[in-house]
């Protein structure tokens, strides 16, 4: 068997034998550096962008099918597409502010390979004339921001980036910008508020995306770190060998983040659409089992806001269509593990929890709806639930996504999957995502719920919370 | 009277000069406030106000969205343990009860000498590594108690010389040299398309596939 392993300056990540569209540099240790990137085909994919006119490279990312890697799967090539002609100018943000539970890869990409982000930022505003790059940054990650502001200004003094790049026409500034601690700036709405200086609050859309109507007004396209990282790779080998990788509807690879109960977790990059979640969990190349040889219980497949999978989805393929019709997504790829030991209610709790704190407020059915399922699950946890409560919780998740929400087919009791994505009653999909872990583990769990609650149907009077100030009475 | 010091100031110049507007260099000036001081006063918003044309209330409503900004003292060092799914799996909640017990503070609260504030935070990224937890910012993966335990040692004893005092991000900042930069793009500036486009035009005659 191979000596693939962790690579100690790039913790997590697990060097194997699968393609290496965006993780090559990962090995070397100097792999943030100017030196190593330009001795490793570095600027390269750039050069090759501007010998050719900048509607070619466009057709060229249009062909590959570079699915977008932030959670939507949406193809790049097509997103760039939907600009308005002639609203000039036209600007392009970067969305690094990876916070979504379980997901890190984007955070791996610009602390270890900044340049080869920059130069995928470069070959987009080449392709599609955009006069200005915001590149924003989590808050919460100093050494993204110290790398690739290292990588900017070797980048300026080389001339890759700025004013007539390598000697041509094309210029373009990159600003370096970064957030300050809120999950629903991932939003591409609310990035662009928080880049104007604003709260992050999502706008309202449809009927204008930020291709339309985004920044300052202007229309903007908004990628992912991991998409656009794949740029440079895909401009020096061409979208053919883009797509002998993958599948037919998923080219190329993708990174996972996979944590939890297994014996060997990490950040791998593996082929979209051929490697299933077995291969993944158990192959001797990935994961390597459960702990402690136990059974698995569960699974999250794409991050904390979809639907949960159990160990009848396992032969499922990495593939964003199958998996939506399977009734979850691959979303932003990551995938937390949950063995037997794990207790159902609570680990759904720690998610509704999340999404109670990080609801921005704007809409209603969110910013109530998030509070009271946190509340009523918490009590059921305690052991203070009361029978009506999954009820409850069922008719508050349907406030926020009205109808038969997303879940996996359960065999067992003869229920089918119920496909993706979610109706929604909020401007954007975090309330939604709330509603994930508690219709995934009542469905599948219901007497876990029903053991945890009490037989009373109504807390009496006396048992209002204890205070422990003595309360002055009259 | 300025808030900021001198080569702070400048700082905050060249950051407003990359935006188009002004009010989106806020979030970078709160964090260099927050640098300059460890947490964000009063003044340093009724500066950045003036800084970027804005109102105090607004540099305020603004910066109050995101969770990193503190607006009153806290700890030197901000111990943030996440206990959000994957850290809970792997026993991200026992590593914040015993950093909670050890310093004799719960989260949110700060020591009385001023040197610890410790945070129950949300997914920090570092998921594969959990339990993890950050120190200003600066991720320790794969924690034990006993390895929380000699962390807190080292900082009390001034041997953790790799975490900046709370308030410093990133340690390198981005430099444009004069003369090398493309300049920012105001959307009243530029209704003309960019230069290069122009090669798209020669493309078509071309007749391309």
């Amino acid at each position: 068997m191979p000596t693939h392993d962790y690579v100690p300056h790039a913790p997590g990540y697990v060097d194997n034998d699968g393609p290496k569209i965006v993780t090559s540099r990962f090995v070397h240790e100097d792999s943030h550096t100017l030196e190593r990137y330009e001795a490793t085909n570095g600027y390269d994919g750039l050069r090759r962008a501007l010998d050719r006119t900048p509607a070619d490279v466009h057709e060229e990312v249009r062909d590959a099918v570079v699915l977008g890697r932030g959670g939507a799967g949406f193809p790049a090539g097509v997103k760039w597409g939907f600009m308005p002609p002639g609203k000039f100018p036209y600007y392009l943000v970067v969305n690094g502010d990876e916070s979504e539970p379980g997901t890190y890869k984007d955070r791996l990409l610009m602390e270890r390979d900044p340049h080869q982000l920059i130069e995928g930022c470069l070959i987009t505003c080449y392709a599609l004339g955009l006069s200005q790059c915001f590149l924003y940054v989590r808050g919460e990650m100093p050494a993204a921001q110290e790398n690739l502001a290292q990588a900017l200004n070797e980048a300026y003094a080389k001339g890759y980036v700025g004013k007539n790049i390598m000697g041509t026409e094309f210029s373009v500034d990159i600003t370096l910008t970064w957030g300050a601690g809120a999950y629903i700036v991932g939003e591409e709405t609310a990035l662009i508020e928080s880049l104007e200086g604003n709260r992050g609050m999502p706008r309202l859309k449809p009927p204008f995306f930020p291709a339309a109507i985004g920044l300052y007004g202007q229309p903007t396209i908004v990628n992912n770190v991991e998409t656009l990282s794949n740029l440079p790779w895909l401009l020096v080998n061409g979208a053919e060998q883009y797509k002998a990788f993958g599948s037919e509807a998923s080219p190329g690879s993708r990174m996972v983040a996979v944590s939890g109960h297994v014996n060997r977790p990490g950040v791998y990059e593996i082929e979209q659409g051929v490697t299933t979640f077995r291969d993944l969990l158990y192959g001797d190349n990935f994961c390597r089992g459960i702990r402690n040889d136990n059974e698995l219980k569960m699974f999250v497949p794409g991050g904390g806001s979809a639907p949960w999978f159990f160990p009848e989805q396992l032969d499922l393929p990495l593939e964003g269509r199958t998996v939506g019709a399977e009734g979850s997504m691959l979303g932003s790829g990551a995938i937390m593990v949950m063995d037997e030991t794990t207790d159902a209610v609570k680990a759904a709790l720690r998610l509704v929890r999340f999404y109670a704190r990080e609801s921005c407020g704007k809409c209603t059915p969110c910013r109530e709806g998030t509070t009271w399922e946190e509340r009523i699950l918490q009590r059921i946890l305690d052991g203070e639930g009361r029978p009506s409560d999954i009820d409850k919780l069922l008719d508050i998740a349907d406030n926020i996504s009205p109808g038969p929400y997303p879940v996996a087919a359960d065999p067992s009791q003869g229920l089918d999957a119920v496909p993706f994505p979610p109706k929604q009653t909020t401007i954007c999909p975090l309330g939604p995502s709330s509603v994930a872990p508690i219709t995934s583990t009542i469905r599948r769990f219901r007497h876990e719920y029903e053991a945890k609650i009490t037989k009373r149907d109504s807390i009496p009077v006396m048992a209002a919370p204890m205070s422990s100030d003595p309360v002055e009475v009259g | 009277m300025s808030y900021f010091t001198a080569d702070n100031l400048e700082t905050a110049h060249e950051i407003i000069s990359r935006y188009p507007r002004k009010k989106s260099a806020l979030i970078p000036l709160l964090h260099l406030a927050q640098e300059q001081e460890g947490w964000v006063a009063d003044d340093a918003m009724r500066q950045i106000a003036e800084l970027t044309d804005t109102t105090p209330a607004e540099v305020k409503g603004t910066g109050s969205f995101y969770e990193m900004f503190k607006f009153h003292p806290v700890g030197t060092y901000m111990i943030n343990v996440c206990t959000n799914l994957a850290c809970q799996l792997l026993g991200g909640e026992e590593l914040l009860a015993h950093a909670e017990e050890a310093l004799g503070i719960k989260a949110g609260g700060t020591t009385a000498d001023g040197m610890f504030t410790i945070e129950d935070v949300e997914c920090i990224a570092a998921c594969t590594e959990a339990p993890c937890l950050q120190v200003n910012y600066r991720y320790k993966l794969r924690l034990t108690t006993d390895d929380l335990d000699q962390l807190i040692d080292d900082i009390r004893n001034g041997r953790a010389t790799d975490i900046p005092e709370h308030g410093t991000l990133g340690l390198v900042r981005q430099h444009i040299p004069a003369g090398a930069g493309a300049g920012i793009v105001a959307p009243e500036q530029a209704t003309e398309r960019p230069v290069w486009l122009a090669r798209n035009d020669t493309a078509d005659e071309g007749g391309e596939a």
